[in-house]
């Protein structure tokens, strides 16, 4: 009796056990499906030009060489792409977050004609399809005399409904009353959303900021239609021109993707609590 | 920059209506002044929105009907432009291939709720799971496709471990041969969106309320009854707004395929988006693109008539 309620013990932790490293292998192989092909491409850079298409594949390689991610530098000027990069999304950056920021204050806060109205083009804008807007934003371009120069990159997406939405629902969240308070003291709108409730609102611009530096740093295809000189590409739109000329030395592609991929996963690993909150959030809202 | 072209306009409106007599008694100088403020905050994003958002949603509705290259002046031709896309071969093609792309959207479903299920639990180091399952998701689509090319190389790893495994006999064109083009891109938009469709299976599952679960327990309910009774149909509105998602970007596919196969070989994988592309930055005829564009966006609205009745009728209910 005393035994056998033991051996029933003992195979319930046993089937615990087996679930627990059931459970792990099965996360652990779909985190390799997920991030195999960034880590093959990690060791193709590491490789030399004799172990690059080694029979078997050389999962490690070895030896482990330097060579394609300091020639990337020399060779492909990469720094010249990524000041490029850096310039469009940290200007494109800050003016979506002073423009949206702005325009977001009055919709969560204030009572004026046509308010309704500018909700309803607001959203409009999130439904309608917009099927020809490359089209005629390239074209508007044109006659402001901006193509080929990088404000032709950023200025079309600062004002997006996205944003302000995002921005309005954080607002809304913030308790009027120390507005109110600084109201009596005399202060003007301008000075009450600097000084009370930008502060307030950090959650929601964090959120806001990581998903547009995103798209910023990852936006290809923009760029290309709108820049003609290849020394203006940002880095994802130069990888992919850069691909094509360089087909038989793939090992200078993969180094400099991989460096092209590590500002975004660092803030992304940074600031992923924001991330996911403000995911969550904007399926909420 | 845009903080002090802000503060400027506000103050120099705000002085244009105080020279301004009232024009009706009721209203008051403050409210007139809080007015002109509100507008002052949202001066620059509506100048910017009505030049960059608002504009082409109209201009595109116009030039659609007009034969317009960047060479001639424009002409106004009426529905030309869509019935020549009704004769047009390679857009049906496209239209054909963004249709085939709908395949995507179950399997993409069903994968991403799986994991969903799979990483919701807290497991010591759970979050470095869920976090290099979004790694895909945030990685720019050149990085992707550069990735995944290097792995369909004929010389690659994926010939290389398929015909060791003995389940190939030789390497296979990924995305070189016309058959297997359209499938093997349609691999990397899934694998691309686990990880987003992921995050938003957790939302749902982690709104499912304990209670429902263990009062379904405590009765004496399986594990698997739980599952097919009480948690599923409350993550309905997930599954349908998910799937709603999806179908709009697999007949809207474009960065994937014209990074990976630029819509060939023999233009195997032209899809819709790809082809309104090349019609529009490849041969600048811009009206037809218009057109194309319209075409499309009415095919997604059609696609998605029954994804929304779904939702209006039993999806939405639930909360």
């Amino acid at each position: 009796m005393d035994t056998r309620s033991r051996a029933a013990r003992r195979l319930r932790r046993a089937w615990k056990v087996a679930q627990i490293v059931l459970l792990y292998t099965a996360l652990v192989s779909v985190a390799l499906v997920t991030t195999g092909p960034f880590l093959w491409l990690l060791s193709t850079s590491l490789k030399t030009v004799g172990n690059v298409y080694a029979f078997p594949p050389q999962i490690i390689p070895r030896p482990v060489s330097l060579d394609n991610m300091i020639g990337v530098w020399r060779l492909l000027e990469l720094q010249k792409y990524l000041l490029n990069t850096i310039h469009i999304t940290a200007v494109g950056l800050f003016l979506t977050l002073v423009v949206s920021a702005l325009a977001a204050y009055p919709l969560a806060r204030m009572e004026f004609p046509g308010r309704n109205l500018i909700f309803l083009a607001l959203v409009s804008t999130l439904v309608l399809p917009n099927p020809a807007g490359m089209i005629i934003n390239f074209l508007t371009l044109q006659k402001l005399r901006l193509i080929n120069t990088l404000p032709a990159v950023y200025l079309p997406s600062i004002g997006n409904a996205f944003g302000i939405f995002l921005l309005r629902q954080t607002y809304l969240s913030i308790p009027a009353e120390m507005e109110d308070a600084a109201r009596v003291d005399g202060a003007g709108e301008l000075a009450i959303w600097w000084r009370v409730v930008l502060p307030l609102a950090k959650p929601g611009i964090a959120t806001l900021a990581i998903m547009n530096f995103m798209g910023h740093w990852n936006n290809f295809l923009w760029p290309l239609i709108v820049l003609q000189d290849p020394d203006k590409y940002p880095i994802a739109t130069a990888l992919q021109y850069l691909e094509g000329m360089f087909q038989d030395n793939f090992r200078f592609v993969a180094a400099g993707t991989m460096f092209s991929m590590v500002p975004v996963l660092v803030v992304f690993f940074s600031m992923q609590r924001y991330f996911v909150s403000g995911l969550a959030g904007a399926l909420k809202g | 920059m845009a903080l002090g072209a802000a503060s400027a306009t506000s103050g120099s409106a705000s002085r244009v209506t105080l020279a301004r007599p009232p024009r009706k008694r009721r209203l008051s100088h403050t409210q007139v002044r809080r007015w002109v403020t509100a507008y002052a905050f949202l001066l620059p994003a509506l100048v910017l929105m009505a030049v960059f958002t608002f504009y082409p949603i109209i201009m595109g509705m116009v030039i659609m009907f007009y034969d317009y290259t960047v060479f001639e002046p424009m002409e106004f031709v009426g529905f030309a432009n869509f019935s020549r896309a009704f004769a047009d071969q390679d857009f049906h093609k496209s239209v054909l291939h963004s249709v085939e792309y709908i395949v995507v959207v179950p399997v993409l479903q069903i994968l991403s709720i799986l994991v969903a299920v799979l990483v919701n639990r807290s497991l010591p180091g759970i979050t470095f799971f869920r976090t290099a399952y979004y790694i895909p998701v945030v990685t720019s689509t050149v990085a992707v496709a550069i990735s995944w090319k290097w792995l369909y190389n004929s010389n690659g790893i994926l010939n290389y471990a398929l015909t060791s495994l003995g389940l190939i006999e030789r390497p296979l064109y990924w995305l070189t041969s016309k058959e297997l083009a359209l499938p093997s891109v349609m691999m990397v938009t899934m694998w691309k969106g686990i990880g987003w469709y992921m995050v938003i299976y957790l939302a749902g599952l982690q709104s499912v309320p304990k209670e429902l679960e263990e009062a379904a327990a405590i009765d004496g309910a399986s594990r698997w009854r739980v599952i097919r009774h009480v948690t599923i149909p409350l993550l309905k509105p997930y599954v349908l707004f998910a799937t709603f998602m999806s179908v709009m970007g697999a007949l809207q596919v474009f960065d994937e395929v014209f990074v990976m196969t630029g819509g060939g070989p023999l233009k195997s994988t032209l899809t819709m988006a790809v082809y309104q592309y090349y019609k529009a930055f490849g041969a600048f005829d811009f009206g037809y693109a218009a057109a194309i564009g319209m075409l499309m966006a009415l095919m997604i609205l059609v696609f998605n008539i029954p994804v929304f009745r779904m939702l209006a009728k039993g999806g939405l209910k639930y909360y």
